[in-house]
């Protein structure tokens, strides 16, 4: 098995997802497997090939810049865990 | 047994009416519903009233499209206006979306009436189902089963015969999977053949919706009703869509079917799997067509590609749900970072936050050009390797699976479970059209036969899994556990 080279705990802080310690526990072993197939990757010679984002030849789809109607405020907030007001209530971020 | 296209004929020749098709559908999804647990809501009053108005429309001359009164379900991560959408998922458990899915507004413009919304692995990551935060669905072929995954209850409603039409989505094989499984037939389109407006996202650059039906001319007219370019959507192709009944066709005279040599390779060490692929490939040859050998070299590195790319891909789409704007919120001790890490931590089940955790740091700075760049130019070169079969061949013939359905907690190994799309990742990671459609019987368990063809090419595909079909008759040689017969 490879050698897990992901810091959970510091992947977890920069996913914003509070892991228990039994959770990062079983991710690293599972991770351990998985990473034996992502290796394989690292043996094919791909410096010359370009890379693909998405398949379709598509690019810059524009639309013009006209005002139209939105979701209606009431709709937006209906989901809202808080509200106060027109606005998403959230704690405090700035002291 | 009636498919979507016989419900709409009798509907057109007044011999019923959408209502009695509603009301036979929500019966037969009642009675099924309490082994099955195939929906996570269902819509009777909405239903009903959709369907009144489809038949007064029809009374008073009124054309009503091509899926006139017929009822579907539809997976619940698509966006449906009024209805919850929980994308499997607990941190969106009392989601009420404010607007509806593109290819939602377009089924309904086609007259299809939509009875509930399917169960689903959270946020489409799954390939049986079982990772719904709500319960498991259960496979009408036998209860003990899996139906497959993501697009589960959609497979198994449909399979079940409850109702002839649902739609999925399949990122890598989430339509596919659950069609074998359930005797199905499933399609996924190609990428940008269909809007993606109002679909919960998973993997951007993957996630497409398809039909999964009774039969393949109900996926082909399916397919006609949802396909299509969308403003709302800019990876939607402006094509136009071909009337892709039209294409169907009882023989094979003149098609070249590829064979691709890595995949008899892989399912050859399945004496019973080999021996049902070699049997549909031998139906293909005496319907008229030429089988060659084609190469898909890099398709052993589709679940390493498949594994960077699409974790990369979810942990961005996924890092909207923080308890802000809606969805779950748990509150930490009142700052906002614990609100989101608290939230998450909550909201989120294992597979979710292994692949968020997978996916960011595939993303991290440092790692970034070692692995989401590298997977993108195996993806390069995948595509190719397609490139190069269709230069040969007009479509392509392989497993869709690598087993029938197996027993619920079977693959308690997440690699394990991450295997059983290994027929299906490579057509994904390339963009280009693949369905599935029954096969035959391994152990009375139904198996699906993968037909793939070039980008925008669902037309030739459809047409040669209809004539299969019609010459075996797989999904009618036999009778689901559960179900309508």
């Amino acid at each position: 098995m490879s050698e897990v080279p992901i810091d959970i705990a510091h992947i977890a802080k920069l996913a914003r997802i509070a892991l228990t310690e039994s959770e990062s526990a079983a991710f690293s072993a599972q991770f351990s497997r998985l990473f034996d197939f992502i290796a394989e990757l690292q043996a094919l010679d791909v410096e010359h090939v370009p890379a693909t984002a998405q398949v379709i030849p598509i690019f810059n789809v524009m639309r013009d810049d006209t005002i139209r109607e939105s979701l209606d405020r009431a709709f937006a907030l209906r989901n809202a865990p808080d509200v106060e007001g027109p606005y998403f209530k959230v704690p405090r971020i700035l002291e | 047994m009636l498919t979507g296209h016989d419900i709409r004929d009798r509907i057109a020749r007044r011999e019923s009416t959408a209502v009695e098709a509603v009301q036979a559908a929500l019966a037969a999804a009642a009675a099924a519903e309490p082994t099955l647990k195939a929906y996570l809501t269902l819509t009777p009053e909405r239903a009903l009233a959709r369907a009144a108005e489809i038949d007064a429309r029809l009374a008073r001359g009124e054309a009503c499209g091509i899926l006139a009164g017929v009822p579907v379900a539809v997976k619940d991560l698509f966006c449906t206006e009024g209805v919850k959408t929980t994308s499997g998922s607990k941190i969106l458990a009392n989601f009420v979306p404010p607007y509806s899915a593109t290819v939602v507004s377009r089924l309904e413009a086609a007259g299809a009436v939509i009875i509930g919304k399917t169960n689903m692995d959270e946020f489409a990551m799954g390939s049986s189902c079982e990772n719904s935060a709500f319960f498991p669905t259960r496979n009408p072929w036998d209860p003990e089963r899996v139906p497959g995954g993501s697009s589960g209850g959609s497979a198994s409603t449909v399979g079940a015969r409850s109702v002839p039409i649902a739609l999925g989505t399949d990122t890598g094989g989430s339509i596919r999977e659950p069609a074998s499984f359930c005797n199905v037939v499933g399609v996924k389109p190609t990428y940008g053949r269909v809007s993606r407006y109002g679909i919960i996202a998973f993997a951007s650059s993957l996630d497409q919706a398809g039909p999964l039906t009774v039969d393949v001319r109900d996926a082909a007219d399916t397919l006609e009703a949802i396909a299509g370019h969308d403003p709302m959507d800019s990876t939607s192709v402006d094509t136009p869509v071909p009337h892709y009944a039209a294409a169907l066709r009882e023989d094979l005279r003149g098609v070249r079917i590829g064979i691709v040599q890595e995949f008899e390779a892989s399912i050859a060490g399945d004496a019973k799997m080999a021996a049902l692929y070699k049997a549909a490939y031998a139906e293909l040859s005496r319907l008229g067509a030429s089988l060659v050998p084609v190469s898909l070299a890099h398709a052993k590195y589709g679940l390493a590609t498949y594994y960077l790319i699409a974790p990369a891909e979810c942990s961005s789409n996924l890092a909207r749900y923080d308890g802000a704007r809606y969805g779950v919120r748990v509150d930490g001790d009142g700052d906002v970072y614990q609100m989101f890490e608290q939230t998450r931590a909550a909201g989120f089940g294992a597979e979710v936050k292994r692949r968020i955790i997978l996916g960011t740091y595939a993303l991290c700075s440092g790692y970034y050009d070692a692995y989401y760049v590298r997977a993108q130019k195996v993806r390069t070169l995948m595509k190719k390797d397609f490139d190069d079969a269709f230069a040969v061949c007009d479509v392509i013939a392989c497993p869709a699976v690598s087993c029938p359905p197996f027993v619920l907690g079977a693959k308690a190994d997440p690699v394990a479970m991450y295997l059983m799309d290994y027929f299906t990742i490579p057509m994904s990671l390339a963009g280009i059209p693949a369905l599935s459609v029954p096969a035959g019987y391994v152990d009375g368990l139904p198996v699906g036969l993968q037909i793939a063809a070039p980008a925008f090419e669902e037309a030739r595909m459809l047409g040669v899994a209809y004539a299969y079909e019609q010459a075996t008759r797989f999904a009618w040689s036999a009778s689901p556990k559960i179900g309508v017969a």
